[in-house]
């Protein structure tokens, strides 16, 4: 790997890694000297799990050359200019965003333990941050694939909270007419290209619309095509192999695409600590000639601040950046987990950071917005949210006729029945049973 | 791929003719990585674009299984319509030859039961053309399977098929050669096989109609029903294993046969297939375990209530 890849677009000076100094400004939840080495961001459960992993770290650090950038150098430069960050126009909109991610979660779950939404319901409390920070950045053509964790991505690329709602009652009025779920939002006018149900399954359709973009670009000669692709993943997903067969060709082909790994410690019950040979998942970027940046994934303004520069590194067709965000998900890994393997200690420390409280203190303080104006966000939310049950509510289920429609974008896919003519021609095709 | 700049190719090791003519931005070169470009495909087919993605041969389609069902084929039933998948998956599929248990498989069945999905197989350089054209016009995901052991082959080919308009329907099998006493439907390779049993079983005196399927999904149930209340009497032909395969759909509950035409049988519905065992690697046990012609003969005599000693039919 040559120190030649330049990242200058991140740091104004090649930035040494370095565990013995701090990645996060914050204090260490446990006790110094139990970490001798390394004040890891990871906070992990398990103290001695994260001795054995910084001590395997020190090893790969032999090249002074290493091209990932931490969160420090960001931190640096936003300390200079604060005011900077972000117009009070701005700041309303990434906090009216975070406010409706986290009170739709929280209707969602009141919704489920009242059984009006089944099956698996994971909810995105803690990381609104992520997606407020980077989705708020793109243009409506640009295009987010998510995992089964998407009501919030959702909602922040513009599906309507009504429709992701009825989506979640099983209705006929949700974005896919009842026929998603929870787990599979999809919406083409938004260009929300899905939620996926299993690990690493989003990245490469993720690097496929990428590659559209490429190729409308240069072989369709659409010059004006300067569309961007976001992929959110987790912690966990970058174990597999689908990951780096991604970072691979997006590299390789210069890819309009960013890699969002919304790190918040846990895949499902495995620590992260304890899944991942080098828990720095930002570090894999350069290892496949990309930058890979590090942000405090609970501080919306430093990752919209990293988000803006590696969006525009893509428009510009300068190719993929992956970004980890360290993050925290407040509940369990969905409705049905009971939540009892993470430390109580490690929760309460990530609560603390909430951020929309942070957003909410930072706006406050730099007299960005008053305690009246959020207030009336809040309120307007509420009411959103409670229009979005009552929607979902009243509208109706799903018709039985509509059991074996978009099976097929043709439906002469249903072959030739037995009296010589398309099935779906047959009028009674969907009425009266699912035996083709 | 002259006819619409959206259609791209992408694959391992892939076709160089294609490669000089439409350039390596058309015709992507990847690396071997099955799960990777194959989700990119399907990404890009999300997005617009019409990929075909070759495997080398449809055994490393085991390796993007998940991207071929859970990506292609559900997307427009889960997105209610909003997001189709314009994709074709192709590849030799099928027993090849000396190359042992995980390089010889059939796959028609697997992919032929999912929804979302068409399944097409051609045997001849007509069906090929025609299918495949087909194939990457379709707005939906198709399963194109080949035969390797086929592409050494050739047919004739009429004027027709080489017109630059020629496009076979997916959907429709082709009936092969027309004969009066028993059906035999076969796909890909195995129809070639059926229609040299059919010579064979001339000699004795029975004439064999042989219905090239084409399509395993949509299967084409009028075709074959009609052919079987015509003649009484099916045998079906595939390389795949035995059970729940595409014979066993043909034959039994929702494919028809039974349910739309058992008035008509005068024998039990005979299935040739593939013997239920991973492929071997001796050549004399890989013959064993796929059908030869010789074993489509005995089982239309079979169907005929012929014994290999010639009994009077029933």
């Amino acid at each position: 790997m040559s120190a030649a890849f330049s990242t200058a677009k991140f740091a104004t000076q090649p930035f040494p890694l370095n565990t013995t100094s701090p990645r996060s400004h914050d204090k260490p939840l446990f006790d110094p000297l139990k970490i001798p080495t390394c004040s890891s961001p990871f906070l992990g459960s398990t103290g001695k799990l994260r001795l054995s992993s910084s001590s395997k770290l020190n090893l790969h650090r032999r090249s002074g050359a290493v091209v990932a950038v931490s969160d420090v150098v960001k931190e640096k430069k936003s300390k200079s200019t604060p005011n900077l960050l972000i117009t009070k126009e701005e700041g309303l909109v990434l906090y009216e965003d975070m406010v409706l991610g986290r009170a739709f979660e929280d209707m969602c779950a009141q919704m489920y333990y009242r059984g009006k939404m089944f099956g698996f319901v994971h909810l995105y409390n803690g990381q609104e941050a992520v997606s407020t920070g980077f989705i708020k950045l793109l243009k409506k053509e640009d295009s987010v694939v998510s995992t089964y964790r998407d009501h919030v991505h959702a909602l922040s690329k513009g599906v309507p909270a009504r429709e992701v709602m009825s989506e979640l009652f099983g209705k006929t009025t949700g974005c896919c007419r009842g026929q998603g779920g929870s787990m599979h939002m999809f919406s083409s006018e938004h260009n929300l290209l899905g939620g996926f149900a299993f690990i690493g399954e989003g990245i490469p359709v993720a690097t496929g619309a990428a590659f559209s973009s490429k190729y409308r670009r240069e072989v369709l000669k659409q010059a004006d095509c300067d569309h961007v692709t976001l992929a959110f993943f987790g912690d966990g997903t970058c174990n597999n192999g689908q990951f780096f067969e991604c970072l691979n060709m997006a590299a390789l082909w210069k890819l309009p695409i960013i890699f969002v790994v919304e790190n918040n410690l846990w895949a499902i019950g495995m620590s992260h600590l304890r899944a991942t040979s080098d828990p720095q998942i930002y570090k894999k970027g350069p290892a496949f000639g990309m930058p890979g940046i590090h942000v405090d994934g609970m501080d919306v303004l430093k990752v919209r601040e990293v988000a803006k520069e590696a969006i525009g590194r893509a428009r510009r067709g300068e190719g993929p950046t992956l970004v980890e965000c360290e993050t925290y998900r407040f509940r369990g890994h969905s409705l049905a987990d009971p939540d009892e393997l993470r430390d109580p200690a490690e929760k309460a420390h990530y609560a603390a950071r909430d951020p929309i409280t942070a957003l909410k203190k930072y706006m406050i303080e730099n007299s960005l917005a008053s305690e009246a104006e959020l207030k009336a966000i809040d309120k307007k939310i509420d009411e959103v949210v409670e229009d979005a049950v009552e929607f979902a509510d009243e509208s109706p289920l799903p018709q039985r006729s509509q059991l074996l429609e978009n099976v097929f974008a043709d439906p002469k896919g249903f072959g030739i029945g037995p009296d010589g003519r398309y099935r779906c021609e047959d009028p009674k095709f969907t009425e009266g049973t699912a035996h083709v | 791929m002259s006819a619409d700049p959206k259609v791209f190719l992408m694959g391992e090791e892939i076709t160089k003719g294609l490669l000089e003519k439409y350039g390596p931005e058309r015709v992507l070169d990847t690396p071997i990585t099955e799960a990777g470009f194959t989700g990119i495909g399907v990404g890009a087919a999300y997005y617009g674009l019409k990929p075909v993605v070759e495997f080398m041969t449809f055994n490393f389609s085991m390796q993007a299984i998940d991207h071929i069902i859970n990506s292609a084929a559900k997307s427009n039933y889960m997105s209610a319509g909003q997001i189709n998948v314009p994709i074709v998956f192709r590849g030799p599929n099928g027993a090849a030859a000396g190359v042992g248990a995980q390089h010889s498989q059939c796959y028609a069945s697997w992919y032929g039961s999912v929804p979302g999905l068409k399944v097409l197989s051609p045997y001849s350089s007509e069906d090929a053309r025609g299918l495949l054209k087909a194939a990457i016009r379709d707005p939906d995901p198709v399963v194109f399977l080949e035969n390797e052991l086929l592409y050494g082959e050739s047919f004739p080919v009429s004027d027709e098929v080489l017109d630059s308009s020629f496009c076979l329907p997916i959907g429709k099998a082709k009936i092969e050669r027309a004969g009066k006493d028993v059906t035999i439907t076969a796909f890909s390779k195995m129809v070639g096989h059926a229609l040299k049993a059919a010579e064979l079983l001339e000699k004795d005196g029975i004439d064999a109609e042989v219905i090239n399927l084409r399509s395993i999904r949509p299967l084409d149930r009028s075709t074959i029903n009609a052919s079987v209340r015509k003649t009484n009497r099916l045998v079906t032909v595939e390389e795949g294993f035995p059970q729940h395969g595409v014979g066993a759909e043909i034959c039994s509950s929702s494919a028809s046969v039974v349910e739309e035409s058992f008035g008509y049988l005068d024998a039990p519905v005979e299935r040739v297939a593939g013997a239920d065992v991973p492929m071997p690697y001796a050549a004399n046990l890989e013959r064993m375990a796929v059908p030869q012609i010789e074993d489509i003969v005995r089982a239309a005599k079979r169907a005929c209530y012929r014994s290999v000693a010639l009994a009077a039919a029933a």
